[in-house]
């Protein structure tokens, strides 16, 4: 099959470090003791749970809802019971917590009722729906939301459906390892996406150092009897970003404003493809993923990992050495330091190496930028990274957008290039999170300003009418003043006995609106103390005895002297406690 | 002579109905100044500052009769900002900084009195008489205006722990001991 290529500008060709982990297939990793669900795994909205502590949940069981469109549900990755809903640390370079189902596994892996349906009978919408509800998300490592990218642009027709399978990251297997065991659901997967998207070409594109993925994928094609084209790439990172594949695919490059479906291109990871037709054609949501493990590791290998699965009880799998001075997830070139092992594997996890002095030498020092512009040369998206660096460097925020620090895919390969070991990527991710940052604050601000304006102008109106109506009041009274007089009383007794009666109503009313406010009072000093700690909490049981005698002891003797009506009314728990 | 006058006279007549259509067509309404120093305040509304507000505050600054560092929730980068924009020297915060916080009404001990609902400045906080109040947290600007009111003492101040949605990437800080 011939076909044109074309190159994306930049790029490094770095050690890929593949083999290792491709020599066994793919294993399933064993259940762990407990499993820590985070519920916001993709971006957008974060779920809500829908489970409780203690309640039994199957295997496939929702247990976070999608909330708004961009959001994606969450499941329970196998029986058991739900132990708590707590936070538990993130897989996030922060190592915050986040909040986490956590299941205890009751050994059965009992499934819920699966419903396989067939995306050719259902209205695009409702295939989109089940998507979302069965959390199929971007598995790249971006997490975001398939459903979401499965609407095609109206003005365009959708020209291609590019199937990423490229995996551009050095040591990271795991796309290969799928294509290669599981070409043939890859590709019943991509028919549903090109029927949303209505695509007119499937273009399937796998770096060319990974000829058994290719020939796997084309054996599939041929025998599915598909139209796709299965495309070798020439190696060369980062080759595996959407927007460079589809430049290399179909020679349109995406501009930093606009998205890939209005150029008529939408692209997909290959796992991702794999997770949408087990979730349609098995009823089975995302439950798993395939997780490279590799780097100083005795047995390296890709494992099929339940979601939720502490990373420590995978790197276990792989007998890390002991030299080993720190885990990565992702790759090494945008991956980042794994701060707590306890972290759960989630659906962002493709890859966890074990990292070691000699795998990945300590970086030397940081020096002086000489502006030797190799960073420049090597950058995909064309951009200045040394000028980047400056302004990112200097706070200077304005100017680093003004040099569109926004197209940065932070793919790393300034940084690797940089002979004077600057590390150039975290200062870009530096000055994109103080960014997005103020941008927060800038909003909040503003809706603080508009919700202040809006009170003042409610409080000014709401003074208005009330001047208004206490003059329309007094008003009325002076114009009553003014015919009163000239009514003669008819009868000396009625309005006498009336006025009186009124002055009567009113001094009650006033009593009543008086016990009212006391009453009130009361309740407010009553509620007051009981929330707050009384010295007498918190005692030995001795102690406890003693006031309870005391209290006996107290209890009797207003009753015997009183003893009269008003000691009857007062009942005894507000007598005590007005002593 | 008179044909030059005429035209002077004429070209004055032109020129000021000109400049007297152009102030009415393009008058500018407010004080821009005022604006652009409001933009930089935070919007707290909470009067530290000894105004009512932060409009005021901004117009004071603009007539030249407040300092530019009396605002503690805008903290060292607004006083910054406001003397880059108004050519002023950068001085020290009157007040000490805080870190940004959250007022949190004790739901336990709140009688329902609306005292802090009268105060909130950006109407954050919901409740109805003798029921039960709380603070709407994404829109509380922490600016402790309800705090003195609650007769029961049931508002605290706390400050906003990080958290996945505001953690920031570290400005990258290069250890000098790994270097020697």
């Amino acid at each position: 099959m011939l076909a044109q290529l074309f190159r994306f500008r930049g790029g490094v060709k770095p050690e890929t470090n593949k083999t290792i982990s491709v020599q066994e297939p793919i294993a399933q990793a064993p259940l762990p003791a407990r499993l820590f669900v985070p519920l916001h795994q993709s971006i957008g909205g974060a779920p809500n749970p829908l489970v409780e502590v203690g309640e039994k949940v199957r295997k496939g069981q929702l247990i976070g809802g999608a909330d708004g469109w961009v959001s994606a549900a969450v499941h329970a990755p196998t029986s058991g019971r739900v132990l708590a809903i707590e936070p538990h640390v993130a897989a996030h370079p922060s190592g915050l917590p986040t909040l986490c189902v956590v299941i205890e596994p009751d050994g059965r892996d009992e499934w819920i009722e699966r419903r396989a349906v067939d995306h050719r009978s259902l209205a695009p919408e409702r295939v989109r729906e089940l998507l979302r509800d069965a959390g199929v998300v971007g598995l790249g490592g971006a997490a975001f939301p398939s459903h979401a990218k499965l609407t095609p642009a109206r003005a365009v027709a959708m020209e291609h459906l590019v199937i990423n399978g490229a995996e551009c990251e050095p040591f990271m297997t795991c796309d290969d390892m799928l294509m290669r065991e599981r070409a043939e659901e890859i590709v019943r997967g991509i028919a549903i996406f090109r029927d949303l998207l209505a695509a007119r070409e499937v273009l399937i594109g796998i770096e060319d150092n990974k000829p058994e993925a290719i020939a796997a994928m084309q054996a599939a094609v041929l025998r599915l009897a598909e139209d796709y084209r299965v495309v070798g790439v020439p190696t060369r990172y980062p080759a595996g970003g959407a927007k460079q594949l589809i430049r290399v695919l179909t020679g349109k490059e995406v501009p930093a404003s606009k998205r890939s479906t209005e150029l008529g291109v939408q692209c997909f990871n290959v796992a991702t493809v794999y997770t949408a037709y087990r979730a349609l054609a098995c009823g089975e949501p995302v439950l798993s993923r395939i997780v490279t493990l590799t780097g100083n590791v005795e047995r390296p290998r890709n494992w099929e990992v339940r979601l939720g699965t502490p990373m420590r009880e995978v790197v276990a799998l792989g007998a890390a050495r002991a030299d080993s001075s720190g885990f990565l997830m992702g790759g090494p070139m945008m991956g980042f330091e794994i701060p707590d092992l306890d972290a759960p594997v989630v659906k962002a996890t493709n890859c966890i190496i074990a990292a070691s002095p000699g795998l990945f030498p300590p970086p030397p020092p940081e020096m002086p930028c000489i502006r030797c512009g190799a960073c420049a040369e090597v950058c995909p998206h064309e951009l200045q990274p040394f000028e980047l660096y400056w302004f990112s460097r200097a706070r200077n925020f304005g100017k680093t957008q003004e040099y569109y620090i926004f197209d940065c895919i932070e793919c790393g390969c300034c940084s690797y290039v940089c002979p004077s070991h600057i590390p150039l990527v975290q200062y870009f991710r530096f000055a994109k999170s103080e960014i997005w940052a103020r941008e927060r604050e800038k909003q909040a601000a503003d809706a603080a300003k508009e919700r202040f304006e809006l009170r003042n102008a409610r409080a000014e109106r709401e003074q208005a009418e009330k001047a208004e109506r206490l003059a329309r009041a007094a008003s009325a009274r002076t114009s009553e003043k003014k015919v009163a007089p000239e009514r003669p009383p008819a009868v000396d007794g009625p309005p006498a006995a009336a006025a009186s009666e009124a002055a009567a109503t009113a001094s009650d009313a006033e009593a009543i609106r008086k016990a009212a406010i006391a009453a009130a009072m009361e309740r407010a000093r009553a509620q007051r103390e009981s929330a707050q700690p009384r010295n007498t909490d918190g005692l030995s049981t001795g102690q406890q005895r003693e006031i309870a005698a005391v209290e006996a002891r107290r209890a009797v003797l207003p009753a015997t002297p009183a003893g009269g009506p008003g000691a009857d009314s007062v009942p005894p728990a507000a007598s005590q406690r007005d002593e | 002579m008179i044909t030059a006058l005429a035209i002077m006279a004429l070209g004055a007549v032109v020129l000021g109905a000109a400049l007297g259509y152009a102030s009415i067509r393009f008058k500018v309404e407010g004080d821009p100044l005022v604006e652009k120093i409001e933009a930089i305040l935070p919007q707290t509304q909470c009067g530290q500052c000894g105004y009512p507000g932060c409009k005021p505050y901004a117009s004071a600054i603009s007539a030249g009769e407040a300092e530019i560092n009396l605002c503690p929730p805008g903290g060292m980068d607004g006083v910054r900002k406001l003397a880059d924009l108004l050519g002023r020297e950068v001085k020290p915060l009157e007040a000490e900084e805080k870190p940004k916080q959250l007022a949190i009404i004790d739901e336990q001990t709140c009688i329902g009195c609306t005292l802090c609902i009268q105060a909130c400045p950006v109407d954050a906080i919901v409740g109805a008489a003798k029921q039960m109040h709380t603070v709407i947290e994404p829109l509380c600007t922490g600016c402790e205006l309800c705090v003195k009111p609650c007769p029961v003492e049931c508002i605290s101040m706390q400050p906003i722990a990080e958290n996945l949605d505001n953690w920031k990437w570290k400005y990258p800080v290069f250890e000098i001991k790994r270097a020697a």
